[in-house]
């Protein structure tokens, strides 16, 4: 039983209010959300300390959130199917001291890079088969992993910090192309290649219905399992690159490396407008939020507020941002 | 069984008076009137949708009536929400039970009303005892610290009765009771509603099914549209009667499909569906979909209709059963090989099952061809832009650009895109699932010409509708479901017309197959 004869009259097109929207329109608009938020977090540095608005501190910035937009990147893919990683931190640290590893060994030195990456990649296809065929929710398995990877990262280093002054991957975290350091490029590269992937593929196009409504999905003939994991394979795949960004700039790894880095890497994701709940989101979203982590950081630090204070500061800036966001959207979309 | 006579006399326990209910200014309930008497088994019918949920909502308090009045024993009662209604001591069970199976029996029956001792503590055992002294009037053979999650559906159902007559419930009201239960259950759920009425407490029961009527009820009242037709004693019971009281409507004449192709004599079948089950409530169901022809599946809501297309499309695992489509063999083992096949399926909720409402227009349209449209896994855009563009043309979807979100579209535009997704895969068979639910009159008509247009060009098509007039005006024939089996045919070649009466008589089980 049901009203199933009862007709509801729609208002007088709704199409026709919202005419003037188009898709480009609507990504601008979910960028802008958080886009004004970074800009004034940099005009209010910049007037409050002069040390703030160089071009090398920019690039500084830049540099500093590096590892974060790379662990961002494959957050976004993720969240967008309506999952959560809480592995990457861990993949972070396992991959880096397997990158290390890999770098002493004699002859093999050469390997460190791509053993890092597939030790990532691997790591996060578990996941992946994990939550597809097991069919738990992504919480609970990447919980698991986040513990279980941070005890392997451990048990690879011995319990100790692997260093090795003479890595042939030393370039990654400290050379340069002109001004602009290697990480900088990687990380911006890895955005590009995350937008073009999302918006300019059918995979693409499938992470997002796989987000936005997985029954649908699922009777237009997407193999959901497929694409869930793509997706964490991505992420791992990035913590592991990740990995290796940080094992290059510190010349070492040990086991504790990229511990609570999950935290930042989601805080980035969710700033970015990415909707929590999947389906809604843009890569570009997510490079200005972990800009935004990246600037508090930077800024706070210059105006020399103690840590402490600098992380209650984070804290309620994401809450704060988010809000102002979510109220905004929701009276111009509804 | 109670004499009817006695009930004159008597006050009505229950009066509802010229009750209206409207929904963004349509009326689904107009003027309805009901009496219900003390130990008497009221029977309530109607098509889907005539306006008996509504109506037993707005008795339960779960929408309030904007005409009208409800009296119970002679006086005014204001139900204005849930616990109004159960203060006045009135209980629904709905088809859908609302049992916790993860708490004891005990706990369910004594939910949101828990004895507590001195100190707020759970009484356990004063709960546990009533319980169980509930549970042995409605003789149930369970105790009140069983796990929920352990009973049969039935003993959950008793589970509810249980809880109704400890809130001292004088009128209980059942939607459907026995749609999940198996013959034995429902003999035993009849024996516990005669107990009740034997109790003095009167009972609407809501079915589609002659028997449960003939064998139940005292008095039986009749809805249609949101009016109240008429109401007949037990000795006035006929079921052409009811039938007739239940459809009778005058047929609209927006229907496009007025010329039916004449399906070719000896030409082979499009689709054949050879004994499909999933091995449970579901077949064996066997049909054949020829070239050009709307084939209408009609039935009662809950008789498997939309469960057999999916099993069809691959949504669902089969347990046995072939298809063939053009007489070759076809194994649609999950929905991409029912697609790669040429089979669509528009499901019936369409913002739940269909659309991805935070995605472009143009995106839903093409969902289904994106692999043909891209060169080594990259969309080419423009092509995909020309798909949806054209789509959106041929069907006139109404929308300012390709880039709008589905979810700012209306019904009509909504179920249209659902539409060119599916005809950009170039169907060969096309099942639609009440493809006007929740669409206006002017869209409808739009969508009957589309449904037409495709028929014309060859494709099958397999319209499920619980709208009878839908499908009688579109149908070149009919198959009607009943309790998850094909029951009848009508139209085409049979001897039976495509009326309300045909369809309605399988559909409720007045007439079977095996007794035509």
């Amino acid at each position: 039983m049901s009203e199933t004869r009862i007709k509801q009259p729609k208002p007088p097109s709704l199409a026709k209010r919202q005419s003037t929207r188009s898709r480009s329109w609507q990504t601008v608009a979910q960028i802008a959300g958080i886009l004004p938020i970074l800009i004034l977090l940099c005009v209010l540095f910049a007037i409050l300390t002069p040390r703030f608005l160089t071009a090398g501190n920019l690039i500084n910035i830049i540099r500093q959130a590096s590892i974060n937009i790379v662990l961002a990147a494959g957050m976004t893919f993720v969240i967008l199917t309506g999952g959560v990683d809480l592995s990457v931190g861990s993949i972070l640290g396992a991959a880096a001291v397997v990158a290390m590893l890999v770098s002493l060994m004699p002859g093999l030195g050469g390997l460190a890079i791509v053993a890092a990456l597939l030790a990532g990649l691997s790591f996060g296809l578990l996941n992946g088969a994990l939550i597809a065929y097991v069919d738990l929710p992504p919480f609970i398995i990447t919980l698991g992993s986040y513990t279980a990877l941070r005890g392997v990262a451990y048990l690879l280093a011995g319990g100790e910090t692997v260093i090795n002054q003479d890595i042939a991957f030393a370039w990654v975290g400290n050379e340069q192309v002109g001004p602009i350091p290697w990480l900088v490029i990687i990380s911006l590269a890895v955005i590009v290649m995350g937008w073009v992937i999302l918006k300019r593929t059918v995979l693409g196009t499938h992470i997002y219905a796989v987000g936005g409504n997985r029954r649908a999905a699922r009777l237009t003939g997407i193999k959901v399992n497929q694409v869930l994991l793509f997706v964490y394979g991505v992420s791992g795949l990035l913590s592991g690159l990740a990995g290796v960004m940080s094992a290059s700039r510190l010349y070492s790894a040990n086991g504790m490396l990229g511990e609570g880095y999950e935290l930042d890497a989601i805080a980035a994701v969710i700033l970015g407008g990415t909707s929590f709940a999947g389906g809604i989101g843009t890569i570009w979203g997510t490079l200005v939020g972990a800009l935004i982590i990246a600037i508090l950081n930077n800024g706070l630090t210059l105006l020399q507020v103690p840590f402490f204070w600098q992380l209650v500061v984070k804290g309620t800036v994401i809450i704060g941002a988010v809000t102002i966001d979510r109220v905004r959207t929701r009276s111009v979309a509804r | 069984m109670a004499n009817a006579s006695t009930f004159k006399a008597t006050i009505p326990l229950l009066e509802m008076q010229g009750i209206s209910k409207y929904f963004h200014g349509v009326a689904a309930l107009e003027q309805v009137s009901l009496q219900v008497f003390a130990g008497e088994v009221h029977a309530l019918m109607g098509e889907n949708g005539a306006g008996k949920s509504t109506l037993m909502k707005i008795l339960a308090g779960a929408y309030i009536a904007d005409e009208g009045s409800i009296h119970l024993a002679g006086r005014p009662l204001l139900v204005r929400n849930p616990n109004d209604a159960r203060q006045a001591g009135i209980s629904l069970i709905y088809q859908e039970l609302n049992v916790a199976p993860n708490l004891t029996v005990a706990e369910n029956i004594f939910m949101g009303q828990e004895h507590t001792r001195t100190g707020g503590l759970l009484d356990t055992a004063r709960m546990h005892q009533q319980a169980n002294d509930l549970l042995q009037r409605l003789q149930a053979s369970f105790a009140a610290d069983t796990p929920t999650a352990d009973l049969s559906i039935a003993e959950q159902q008793q589970v509810e009765i249980a809880r109704a007559l400890k809130d001292n419930s004088r009128i209980l009201v059942m939607d459907e009771p026995t749609a999940a239960l198996s013959d034995r259950e429902t003999e035993q759920l009849f024996a516990i509603i005669n107990r009740l009425r034997d109790n003095n407490i009167a009972i609407i029961y809501i079915s589609h099914r002659m028997e449960e009527i003939y064998a139940l009820a005292d008095r039986v009242s009749v809805l249609r549209d949101g009016r109240c037709v008429g109401s007949l004693t037990q000795n006035e019971l006929s079921s052409e009667r009811l039938v007739q009281m239940m459809v009778g409507r005058p047929l609209q004449d927006f229907y496009e499909h007025k010329v039916h192709p004449p399906i070719l004599q000896g030409s082979p079948p499009l689709l054949e569906v050879k004994a499909l089950t999933d091995g449970n409530s579901i077949g064996p169901a066997s049909l054949e979909l020829y070239p050009g022809e709307i084939l209408g599946l009609a039935g009662l809501v809950g008789a498997g209709r939309t469960e057999l297309a999916r099993l069809i499309f691959g949504a669902d695992p089969k347990a046995g059963g072939e298809l063939h489509l053009h007489q070759q063999p076809l194994n649609t083992a999950n929905p991409g090989a029912a697609i790669a096949a040429g089979i669509g399926y528009v499901p019936e909720d369409r913002k739940d099952q269909g659309l991805f409402l935070d995605m472009s227009s143009q995106n839903n349209i093409v969902m289904n061809v994106l692999r043909p449209h891209a060169a080594g896994g990259m969309l080419r855009l423009k092509a995909l832009q020309q798909v949806a563009v054209n789509a959106i043309e041929a069907l006139n979807i109404r929308l300012a650009s390709p880039a709008l979100k589905a979810r700012a579209l209306s019904g009509g535009n909504q179920q249209k895109l659902l539409l060119a997704r599916w005809l950009a895969i170039k169907p060969k068979v096309l099942i639609l699932d009440e493809p006007t639910r929740g669409v206006d009159i002017g869209a409808k008509s739009e969508i009957y010409r589309i449904i037409s247009n495709l028929a014309a060009q060859g494709i099958g098509i397999l319209m499920i509708s619980s709208d009878l007039p839908e499908v009688i005006g579109m149908s070149d024939r009919v198959l009607v479901m009943r309790s998850g089996q094909i029951v009848g045919e009508v139209g085409g070649q049979t001897a039976e017309a495509i009326t309300q009466e045909t369809i309605m008589a399988y559909a409720t089980g007045v007439k079977n197959p095996t007794q035509p």
